[in-house]
């Protein structure tokens, strides 16, 4: 099989690609898969299911179809799966999922004369259509719902889209304070660490180990432990706050508010992230011959010109290369905001996490980290545009 | 292979002298401590251990020292705690995936109720419990309404708020209204990241009568109404998931007052020394109770666990630690001291008649259905 040096050349790659098919292609796989198939709605309660296939959502529903769904709810009590159900339909229409678990409690007994009567004198919901067209709409087992949830919009009982109830609608906002906070962090970045940078590319080696020394000095420390430093140097009583009040820039009662909102999680992801933009910077920063700024000396250009017109454009690979970089881990971001970000500090991430462990809404969690590839995908498509992804250098 | 230079010679030696030390040092503590252990005669350790979950800090570390060193010493199996803070999540995803490796958690009440009917919890029947010293059945020692058909052990703790004695030298808040009143007690609060005892602070300080609270919150206008009073305080917020958060917070006066449990103030005050003053008007008192994670592959030893924690001995050997109340009248009748300090309990339980001015008893009805409602609809809130 391996005959040919070129075929066993290439096969030297084969760990690599099983590493990239574990690693990326299956979790990404998976996650798709997870963000448009949700069966579990439509695999516990088929016969309903059936029945409300054919309603238009507006005519009277039928006496079967109650006697129908109260079976299975009982049923699925009974076996205590209902709760996994209630709490899906609860995700298309909040409210739900007390409505069925009480109805479900509530028709213990023995059969009564009309299953409709029952289960509106159990919660008076079930004489409405909405709650039906949740579960109609909870029981699709392929489904773009996430997807329109992660957009802030929703199908309604007709099935157009719409968009969410107004106070309901989070995730675009939140993406866009996500992608705006990372821009103004990029920019932060670039420009305390391009005047580093340079500093560093040249001054003298003894001076330049030690500055290079002092910015990969926090990678030592744990990504926790600077986090948490930021808390005890911005809170009220914290150390900038002392500083400025012993200073007298503030008064007592006007400590600086600055750690528990977007503030704290700017200037915390701005030095965490720092690095990422000074090393590639000085990499191509070191490759540009100080004799170029001298020839454009000679050559009668005063220093803002030989800047402008020598040194930058040299430096932009540096320059992009780094920014993408801090922009691209900016924005999936998610120990900093959720430390020190407090209500308003957070980011997408945070959502995803929190859809991830908390409310177990994977199929919403893995629709909005697709949009977030989304994002990335088109910002990354739109710099080789502009820039070139082959000019970029890492160093 | 390489020439080494003098320095590097040493500097390897050195190293190798500290390592060395270290790790005889490790092996003397070591060998040290199996033998204390061996002193105080337990039972041999069978090599198998469960793994409780609580709620870290000091409430952990008093359940460390009242039951699980007991329980090991008892029956030889070793008992690994591990921190969380509330809810039904991580329970729900670990038996969803099959893949448990939770045995016993300690949960509030309505999560007890909640994770009983949807399966996410072993059932327990209350029969199994072991029987008060007078012989009277578990069911009838239990105070009214504080067991459920998956759970052991249990606590009456309460939610109340606290303040920062330093940042109230004149008038001090001392209702639940003054929470909410920005003009009159000026500064941040601290609130938990959760709709739980939130909404109902919300409604008290809006001028629901406790009895009401529930029914209130039951209509779309009373949610609606809770989430408005919030809104009143919603910009002076932080908010906090841990226990430990919101003493932190007041001790670095990056808040004036904020809601906690009333056993971690009593820890901060009483044995950390700290300026801290819990109000009691409008506190919301709630059961907490031990339950076995359904699936587990341990469930003989995590149910030997739990009616261990359920004996009265060990209920009231609890309280001697912290001061939640046992959910059970033999073990209540037992309160005593605080083991460490010496101070009374009594004035420091919950359920203390002194304390129970105006209080709110957690609904577990209303919360075993509206958790993940509100949850959700109180993180929504949170982001606009």
């Amino acid at each position: 099989m391996l005959s040919s040096p070129r075929a066993r050349a290439g096969a030297l790659t084969l760990p690599l690609i099983a590493f990239l098919g574990v690693t990326f292609v299956a979790p990404l796989g998976t996650m798709l898969w997870r963000s448009v198939h949700e069966p579990v709605v439509a695999d516990a309660l088929p016969q309903t299911l059936a029945l409300l296939e054919a309603w238009d959502g507006q005519a009277a529903l039928p006496e079967a179809l109650y006697q129908t769904a109260a079976g299975e709810f009982r049923q699925l009590q009974a076996s205590r799966a209902l709760g996994g159900v209630a709490t899906r339909v609860n995700r298309v229409q909040g409210g739900s999922r007390s409505i069925i678990m009480r109805t479900a409690r509530e028709l213990h007994g023995a059969a009564p004369a009309s299953w409709r009567e029952a289960m509106i004198a159990a919660h008076p919901a079930w004489g409405e259509a909405a709650i039906w067209g949740a579960i109609r709409q909870a029981g699709q087992r392929y489904t773009i719902r996430h997807y329109l949830n992660a957009l802030d919009l929703e199908q309604d009982i007709q099935g157009r889209i719409v968009a969410q109830p107004q106070d309901q609608r989070i995730y675009l906002k939140l993406l866009g304070n996500t992608l705006a906070a990372s821009a103004a962090i990029t920019l932060i970045c670039l420009a305390l660490g391009y005047p580093l940078a340079y500093l560093i590319a040249n001054t003298k080696p003894r001076w330049s180990n030690l500055l290079l020394l002092a910015v990969l000095l926090p990678f030592w420390s744990s990504l926790l432990v600077r986090s948490m430093s930021w808390i005890i140097m911005l809170q009220k009583k914290g150390v900038v706050n002392d500083l400025l009040v012993a200073l007298g820039l503030v008064t007592e009662d006007g400590r600086l508010i600055m750690v528990y909102n977007m503030i704290g999680t700017m200037v915390t992801m701005t030095q965490l992230l720092l690095p990422f933009l000074i090393l590639p910077l000085y990499a191509v920063m070191r490759g540009i011959p100080p004799l170029h700024l001298r020839a454009a000396a000679s050559l009668g250009a005063n220093p803002r010109q030989a800047f402008l017109h020598v040194y930058w454009p040299q430096t932009l690979p540096g320059v992009a290369a780094g920014s993408l970089l801090v922009f691209i881990l900016a924005i999936g971001y998610y120990i900093a905001p959720a430390l020190v970000g407090g209500r308003t500090g957070q980011f997408i991430s945070n959502l995803i996490a929190y859809h991830m462990q908390y409310s177990l809404n994977w199929g919403l969690a893995a629709a909005l980290n697709f949009v977030l590839l989304v994002c990335v995908t088109v910002i990354l498509v739109a710099y080789n545009r502009l820039i070139g992804i082959e000019r970029l250098r890492f160093g | 292979m390489f020439p080494r230079t003098d320095s590097q010679h040493h500097w390897l030696r050195r190293t190798t002298k500290a390592l060395t030390a270290a790790t005889l040092l490790a092996a003397v503590t070591t060998q040290f401590c199996a033998e204390t252990g061996e002193l105080q005669g337990p039972a041999p350790l069978t090599g198998e251990s469960l793994t409780v979950v609580s709620w870290g800090g000091p409430y952990a570390k008093a359940q460390e020292k009242a039951f699980f060193k007991a329980f090991t010493a008892e029956t030889g199996i070793r008992v690994r705690m591990d921190d969380f803070f509330g809810g039904l999540a991580q329970v729900r995803a670990q038996v969803e995936t099959g893949s448990v490796h939770w045995d016993l958690i300690d949960l509030e009440f309505a999560d007890v109720a909640q994770g009983c009917e949807e399966g996410l919890l072993e059932l327990v029947d209350i029969d199994e419990l072991p029987p008060a010293p007078d012989g009277t059945p578990a069911r009838d020692d239990y105070f009214e309404g504080s067991f459920s058909d998956c759970g052991g052990a249990g606590i009456f703790f309460s939610t109340i708020y606290a303040y920062n004695r330093e940042s109230f030298p004149a008038a001090a808040p001392s209702k639940i209204e003054d929470f909410f009143d920005l003009k009159r007690f000026p500064g941040r609060r601290g609130l938990r990241r959760s709709p739980l005892v939130n909404l109902e602070f919300a409604l008290l300080a809006d001028g629901v009568p406790a009895a009401e609270v529930y029914a209130v919150l039951d209509t779309p206008a009373g949610k609606a109404r809770a989430f408005r009073k919030l809104d009143s305080i919603k910009d002076q917020v932080l908010w906090w998931d841990t226990g430990a958060q919101p003493v932190q917070m007041l001790a670095d006066h990056e808040v004036v007052m904020a809601t906690s449990f009333n056993g971690r103030i009593f820890h901060e005050t009483v044995v950390e020394q700290q300026p801290f003053v819990i109000v009691w008007d409008g506190q919301v008192l709630d059961t907490g109770q031990f339950a076995i994670v359904a699936g587990t592959p341990k469930l003989a030893a995590a149910r030997k666990l739990l009616l261990f924690l359920s004996r009265i001995e060990n209920m009231a050997a609890f309280a001697r630690y912290f001061p939640y109340s046992p959910t059970r009248h033999s073990a209540a009748k037992l309160i005593s001291t605080h083991l460490e300090t010496g101070v009374d309990m009594w004035p420091h339980m919950p359920t203390n008649p002194a304390n129970m001015g105006r209080v709110l008893m957690n609904d577990w009805h209303w919360w075993r259905d509206h958790h993940d409602e509100m949850t959700e609809r109180f993180s929504a809130w949170l982001l606009r």
